[in-house]
């Protein structure tokens, strides 16, 4: 599908700059560090799908609350696969796995989870790998309406085909089908992968430590976020984690703050996962 | 700063272009091709190995250097910043196509405007014809490969026919002009 912009859901920078500071103002939601070329496109986009001019949008915002829920799915990419990056599962099945197969308990924790199709890849995973029973992941978003699919765990028919070749490169035995029950055009995962996973509202950026974890997994958010952020964020995920735990960020994505390079070994370079070290 | 777009039919005439650039080229190089997800393409490894410039497949939030040429990743839209470095999105494919040519191109043209030279080459659909028009519109130097001799004309046509390319050149004229500098 093409988007056609049209001029007047081109914005100015003065203009995203006030709408950012508008959406603090009277939501508590801070855009500030967001990355402004991306947010410039998704702004542009509501704009475009809700037929609003910039006063049109500014207006809404202020006077309309249910709106917001909606201009929140809008402006955060929810757009995510099940399997993504197919050698990023390889390599946590052979670098991560092993290590995390010593814990008693492994306490994993998603963030940026969107509508669950990583929480229940890694649930598969880490079932496949005999630790099914001896994990739990915690998924969270800042958007409740995506948590909610996440809870739900069904999906249509034509993602999970898509889904299946990227099961397919990640040579975990079986087909991904083996880990849904198929219902007509939707496929629901299976109620033991549901079991050990949680789901749950948490803000990056305003929300602090909830638990300590074996494992982050926080891929294609920091994308978003502009470097200071991203600097802020690692302090949350480096205290959130036990010594030596893991945290995987996406395939483009990598430390840039040299603070905490000194504070997180690279395990995988080319699939950006980490390890906590020092204390 | 120069944008290279190309779709089905493009690909061995941009590794050509890559081979060509001087390695003193000094100017930054964008280059958006279509390709599949999962299909860990050698495209980077080859067109590094022979290219005179450094090459690199961008990473996100990756410095925007001159003299450089940088391929945008598979799976993602590759966007430029004001602060003069790249950030990336996995949104909505546009056109069926991630990287999106479309969305680098208006990126340019709203960060970069004129000091842009785009082209966009042959392909199978319409993606890079409305970022082709943003470029234009906002001052840049914009050409459509002849769809004579693309290979699949549908890119450049879509692009000449909402009058997005300030320019329809041959191909040798392609490289004739990047040889001579543009």
């Amino acid at each position: 599908m093409k988007e056609v912009l049209d001029k007047d859901s081109n914005l100015t920078t003065p203009q995203l700059t006030e709408l950012i500071d508008l959406v603090k103002k009277i939501h508590g939601f801070d855009f500030g560090d967001y990355t402004k070329a991306s947010l410039k496109r998704r702004l542009a986009r509501i704009m475009m799908l809700k037929k609003l001019s910039f006063y049109d949008l500014k207006h809404i915002l202020v006077n309309d609350q249910a709106f917001f829920q909606e201009f929140l799915e809008e402006i955060t990419v929810n757009v995510t696969e099940m399997f993504r990056d197919p050698s990023f599962y390889k390599a946590l099945n052979a670098q991560v796995i092993p290590y995390l197969s010593t814990y008693q308990y492994t306490k994993i924790w998603c963030a940026g989870c969107s509508s669950g199709e990583e929480v229940y890849s890694l649930a598969i995973l880490l079932k496949e790998e005999g630790l099914g029973k001896k994990s739990f992941i915690y998924g969270t978003d800042i958007n409740t309406e995506v948590l909610k699919e996440a809870r739900k765990g069904i999906y249509s028919l034509r993602k999970i085909k898509s889904y299946a070749e990227n099961y397919l490169f990640t040579g975990l035995p079986g087909s991904i089908t083996d880990h849904f029950t198929i219902m007509y055009d939707a496929a629901a995962i299976h109620s033991e992968l549901k079991q050990n996973t949680l789901f749950s509202v948490h803000n990056l950026i305003s929300d602090t430590i909830f638990n300590e974890f074996q494992m982050i997994s926080c891929r294609n958010v920091f994308i978003y976020f502009e470097t200071e952020l991203q600097e802020r964020i690692l302090d949350l995920f480096y205290k959130s984690l036990c010594p030596l735990g893991y945290l995987c960020l996406g395939n483009k994505e990598t430390i840039r703050s040299d603070n905490f390079r000194k504070k997180f070994k690279v395990i995988n370079q080319k699939e950006n996962i980490y390890q906590k070290i020092g204390s | 700063m120069l944008l290279l777009g190309g779709s089905a039919g493009s690909f061995k005439l941009l590794f050509r272009l890559v081979k060509l650039l001087p390695h003193d080229f000094n100017k930054t190089v964008i280059i958006i091709i279509h390709r599949k997800k999962n299909f860990f393409s050698e495209i980077e490894k080859l067109f590094a190995e022979n290219s005179r410039m450094l090459l690199r497949e961008i990473s996100d939030k990756d410095p925007i250097e001159s003299n450089a040429i940088y391929i945008a990743p598979a799976n993602y839209h590759t966007l430029l910043e004001k602060k003069g470095y790249f950030s990336l999105d996995v949104s909505e494919a546009i056109w069926y196509s991630k990287p999106s040519i479309d969305v680098t191109f208006e990126s340019a043209a709203d960060v970069f405007g004129k000091s842009c030279t785009a082209i966009l080459f042959s392909g199978a659909n319409q993606d890079g014809a409305e970022g082709l028009l943003k470029l234009r519109q906002s001052g840049a130097l914009t050409i459509a490969q002849h769809p004579e001799d693309a290979e699949m004309a549908e890119m450049p046509n879509a692009a000449i026919s909402i009058n997005g390319a300030g320019y329809i050149l041959r191909t040798t004229e392609i490289f004739e002009l990047l040889q001579n500098g543009t």
